[in-house]
Formats: C-alpha cells, structure tokens, sequence
C-alpha cells in the first residue's frame, strides 16, 4: 500500500542524516576534514559572523557550528544558539568601558585626524574586489611564509594600549549631550525576560546585537534610502579585543577572566532641540556593537538605534522606526525557523481549508 | 581564546535539555497561565534544537513538566510517526533519560501535540501540550501586539466580531478554518493552535490540562481541567465543524478501520482516486488493530 504520514518518518530522518554526512565527507580520499582552527583563522568573516548572530562568545563551539553545518550562516547560529539553552546564566558583568579595548582597527568618518590616529587594520573596503586567481592552487609553502615573516620589522611597543573615544571629543565641545547613563542601571536581559512592549533601549540593542546581518541591514538600508531620516555620520567603528570582567565570586572585586573580539559603532545624527526652551539643541547619537569583526552589523545597528530612539520618542513614521517591526523580525533564529517550518506537514489545517472553500462554493451554487 | 574541556553528549546536556533555570520559569509561567484561563503568558522562550514553527514553545513546556517517570506521547497531524512527531520524540527521549513513550493516547500522561487533539477522549491524568505558531486570534486585525495586549485586557473582541460578521455578509459563512477564536470562561479569546474546528469542542470542559507553547512568540497559555470554551459565534449562526459527507449526504468512513466519527484525512491514490483515512493513526490502529499496535510502540520507538 502506497501510503503516506502513518508510517516510515523515523527511517526517513536517519537516512537524511546519513546522506548529509555523506556529502559532508563526499571527497572521500582526497579529502581531509577541516580543523576547528582552520575555520577560526581563515574563514573568519564567517566565524564573526556565528559568533554575533549564535549570542554566545565561544569560538572552539563557534567553529565546530560552522563545521557540522558546512557552512551554512544560518544553521550553525542556531546550533550555537541552541546550546546556549543549557548553560545557566550564573553571573553579570558590570558595565565595561570600550575605550580600554585592545585595538586592531578604527576609523572615524567625522574627523580627518583624530587623537591616536585612524588605523586602517585589516579592511577589504579600499581594496579592488578582483578574483585572485594565486589563491586557487595555493602551495602550503607560500601559505606559511607570509606569517612567518610578518612580525620581523614591527615594534609591538610602538601601538598604545588604549584610545580614547571620538565621541568625547563631540561631548566636551557641547555638539553631543553627555551620556547621562553611568551604566549603574540594570540592563533587560532579553534571554532572560520575554519582550513586553514598550521595551528599554538595552532590550533593543541585544535584540540588534545578536540580530541577522542581513536583516539587520535591510531594515537600516530602508532608513539610508528615503524610508526614514537618520543621515548618520561614523563617528567612530573600532574593532578589537575588550578584557571581560567579573566580580570574583568571595571578594566581589572585579577580575578579568579573558577577552571578545568585538565591534563597535557610534553614529552621529542630525541635531534636535532639547527638552526645555532653554535647553541647546545637540547631536543625537546611534550606537552599535557586536560580537565579532561584523562593521556592516554595527553600523546597521547604531543606524536603527538611532531611528528606534526617534520612533519612541515621536512615534514611528516608518518601519525602521518601529519597535516591534524592527525587533520582532530580525532574528535569524527565529525568522529562518518559522520559515523552515512550512516545509512540515500541514495536512489538517489544509483539509480545513478545503472544507470552508468547498462550503462557500457550493452556497455560492445553490444562490446562482 | 582557547578551551580544551572536551564536549561529550552526557556533559553538554543536562536533563531536559534546558537548564534548571528555564524550567523552573517555564513552570512558574504555566501556573500562571492555569490561574488566568486563556490568558498568553508571556515568557523568555529558549533556543531549541530544532527550527522556530517546528513546535519548540511545546517542546518546552513538554521538557519542563515530564520526569523519568512519565509517558509520552508525540503526534503531528494525528499520526505518531510523521517526520516532526518522530524528531520531537527522539529528541525527549534522548535528553530525558528514563521516560516512556508511547503511541496508545491512553497510555500517555503527557501528550504533545501539532493541529490535532486525540480522538479518545483525555481524562485529569493526563496534560496535553499543544504546538503553536500564532498565540494571539487579534492578529487578524490588529498587527500591534502592544494594542492587542491591552484589548485583551478589556476583553474588547469587537473588532473580531466585525470579521466573523463581514465573513456572512461576503460568504454566508465564516471562512475561518482552523485556529477557530475560542472564548475560555468568558473572557479572554484564545487562538486554540491550528487544530481544525473539528477538535475544538474538545477543549470545552475538557478533563485534562490542555496547555499552549508558542515558542517564536514567547508565549504560554492553557485551558485549565473543566473550564468553559466556546467557539465565537453568532446566535443564529451556529460553529459548524469540517464536515465530510459524500455527494449524498452520507458520512465518509475511514477506509482503514471503518470509523465514521473521526477527522479524516483525504487523499488520492496513483489510479487517481479519493480516498479517506482517520487523521488521527493511534485511534484508526486501535480500532483496527485493537490493543495490538501497543507493541508497535515501544518496540519501534525504543530501536
């Protein structure tokens, strides 16, 4: 008997899995597993990228997702993100200050020089996207040359440990208002609380954080073009290392216990008046940050902090400006799920589609 | 940074899969949700394994309320051993060592459940957890979920009225298939998951627990044991079921095991024919097959 549904679904998954991981092996002798430390290194973009939308900074597991994954963005997130369920969440940092990052890149579009200098670090955005045809038969040989020369003639004393902020510099010339966040109040914890809207900026801003870049940026791009009225200018992307810290558990003293990569974007606005008559009208300011070199995410999400602030304050006049449009939709978890899931089986609720259409119809008949 | 612990199956997971932590929100939230029938309860749904929409809100609730010694029943679209039903309970069963499962609806303590309550009926042993995708019935007319919360609130379902009523006005029928708004012990409307109009009397005074998982949505809600629901409906204009009727009136009967009282599947064979089969496989093998298919349960499901 032909039959569907009833029997055969265990089967069926075993053997899908089964031929994954066939594919997943598929070159057979000529192939060789790929390390956890070759993903970490030399598919690095991919790896930010899991680390930020997964939410949860661990590059050995970050890795290991991409690898069983075989690369697919989407699903090796999920995977990270997933096992981030099983984890009690036993402490709280306090709140850390990104000046003291240990820098590999920041630039700042709003100011030509600015103290301790732009350092360019590693970018594609200046450099010609031309295939390189060298890499295809790359020899192991030239691989390893170039790391093993590169430190020969730079001085590591010469970089400073920190920078300050461009932002500072906005703020004591009175162009930006002074933070009035001393970073004493508690932050939501949006893996700990559901969502009920109004939320508080911080719910925003680790919604966005562990966000899907793609989606991240199209609601941002929508703002850029016309659909909203940001006009940022980047005061400051700086990617780096920051030192986290926890209180020790007996003394409560603050100790560092290792270090995320991560990015950080402030963006510039245009200027609004202040609460009262009196009051200077000042810059406004976006800002983003994520785990992970991801600068197209951190701006995208500095952008939207920007325009969500806007929209809460005078109501939203478009999409990008709406809480929960914005909010709502741009997890990748979430979003790449529930689309997934119409792949299921829907047999009941389309018999029941059937039955009102062909209810209508034949009432549609008989007035005819 | 590097970290050389290994990762082994029995140290990554704990029972449950989630952490005591989440359990003991999500039992706290279902209580919550017992005392305000039909009231969403919104909660800080985890990351499952498997896709957002394949039934993690359940499956949360279902990790969090079963103990090794509970049986569990898994079911999507009726049957125990359609793909979803079969990766659910594979997955319970290897994250909660020592539970049972099974196919026999009468033999479950717990049930979760994807778009059909079983056709036997359940008794107060029993909790069944429903999988679902869209919690709140005012999203056909409000998008805003901020507006929503507070037409809840004021149990304002006027504008739901006005669809049902624009439905007879276009159709002289309400079009609304499944997910039929459900009115629980008078106040809140509850979107009782894409269970066909057919299974939503049985969620009126109803023996067993019936609870709701939205996991996308970050919502818990339940129908509590003996409690009222009601479809919403016009006086004059009475909550029909699916029906399924030949062009003579007749009722379709299973083609399996015969039944002529159970939602029915339809179907067309290779040669091109219509044929119809009980939705819900446990209640079509019991009768068909009588006490029988218990061994295909556990025998299957253990392997």
């Amino acid at each position: 008997m032909a039959y569907v549904a009833i029997q055969g679904g265990q089967r069926a998954i075993e053997e899908a899995a089964r031929l994954s991981e066939y594919l997943r092996t598929e070159q057979g002798i000529e192939g060789r597993p790929v390390s956890l430390d070759d993903i970490k290194y030399q598919l690095r973009g991919l790896h930010s990228r899991i680390l930020s939308e997964g939410g949860l900074y661990h590059p050995d597991l970050a890795a290991l997702a991409i690898k069983q994954s075989m690369g697919d963005p989407l699903e090796a997130s999920f995977a990270l993100r997933a096992y981030r369920s099983t984890r009690p969440r036993r402490m709280e940092t306090a709140a850390h200050d990104t000046s003291r990052m240990r820098l590999v890149r920041r630039i700042s579009a709003a100011f030509k020089d600015i103290p301790g200098g732009q350092m360019l670090g590693a970018t594609p955005d200046y450099s010609l996207r031309l295939l390189r045809f060298d890499l295809m038969d790359e020899s192991p040989e030239a691989f390893q040359e170039i790391a093993g020369t590169w430190m020969e003639n730079l001085n590591a004393d010469d970089v400073p440990d920190t920078f300050p902020k461009v932002l500072d510099l906005l703020m004591e010339e009175g162009l930006l208002a002074s933070s009035d966040n001393d970073g004493s109040e508690e932050a939501f914890d949006i893996t700990r609380q559901p969502m009920i809207f109004p939320v508080p900026r911080s719910a925003a801003l680790q919604s966005m954080a562990r966000g899907e870049t793609g989606s991240l940026l199209m609601i941002a791009y929508s703002n850029m073009r016309g659909y909203g009225d940001v006009h940022p200018t980047v005061g400051e992307v700086r990617v780096g290392y920051l030192p986290v810290e926890l209180p020790h558990p007996v003394t409560g003293t603050p100790v560092e216990i290792g270090e995320v990569l991560m990015t950080e974007c402030e963006v510039v606005a245009m200027y609004e008046g202040g609460d009262d008559a009196q009051a200077q009208p000042r810059f406004t300011v976006g800002y983003g940050a994520c785990f992970g070199h991801n600068e197209v995410k951190a701006i995208a999400m500095a952008i939207l902090d920007r325009a969500l602030q806007k929209g809460m304050q005078d109501g939203a006049a478009n999409p990008s400006e709406d809480p929960e449009f914005v909010l709502l939709h741009i997890d990748g978890i979430d979003s790449m799920g529930f689309c997934t899931h119409y792949k299921m089986p829907h047999y009941v609720t389309f018999q029941s589609d059937m039955d009102r259409l062909r209810t209508t119809q034949s009432k549609k008949e008989r007035d005819l | 940074m590097r970290n050389d612990t290994p990762y082994t199956p029995s140290t990554a997971y704990p029972f449950g899969f989630l952490d005591a932590y989440a359990k003991r929100e999500i039992r706290r939230s279902i209580l919550k949700a017992v005392a305000l029938p039909g009231y969403q309860v919104p909660y800080a749904s985890r990351e499952m394994p498997m896709g957002r929409g394949f039934g993690t809100g359940a499956l949360q609730l279902t990790l969090s309320v079963v103990g090794p010694d509970d049986t569990l029943k898994v079911i999507d679209q009726g049957s125990d051993d359609s793909v979803n039903a079969v990766n659910l309970r594979r997955f319970i069963r290897k994250t909660c060592p020592g539970i049972q499962t099974t196919t026999l609806t009468e033999a479950a303590t717990v049930l979760q459940s994807r778009h059909r309550i079983p056709e036997k009926p359940l008794t107060e042993e029993q909790i069944c957890i429903l999988q679902v995708p869209y919690p709140d019935p005012l999203v056909y007319v409000e998008p805003t979920e901020e507006k929503r919360r507070t037409m809840h609130g004021e149990a304002d379902y006027a504008r739901l009225w006005v669809k049902l009523y624009e439905d007879m006005r276009e159709f002289d029928e309400i079009t609304i298939s499944h997910r039929y708004p459900t009115r629980i012990n008078g106040h809140y409307v509850l979107d009782p998951s894409p269970i066909p109009r057919y299974d939503v009397p049985k969620l009126n005074r109803s023996r067993a627990l019936i609870l709701f998982g939205a996991g996308r949505e970050k919502k818990i809600y339940a129908v509590p044991p003996f409690t009222k629901a009601e479809p919403l409906t016009f006086e004059d204009v009475p909550f029909r079921t699916e029906t399924f009727v030949d062009a003579d009136g007749n009722r379709l009967a299973c083609r399996r095991c015969g039944a002529t009282d159970s939602f029915l599947d339809e179907f067309t064979t290779d040669t091109g024919e219509k044929v119809f089969q009980c939705s819900d496989s446990d209640y079509c093998l019991s009768r068909s097959q009588g006490p029988a298919s218990a061994i295909y349960t556990e025998a299957r499901h253990d392997a």
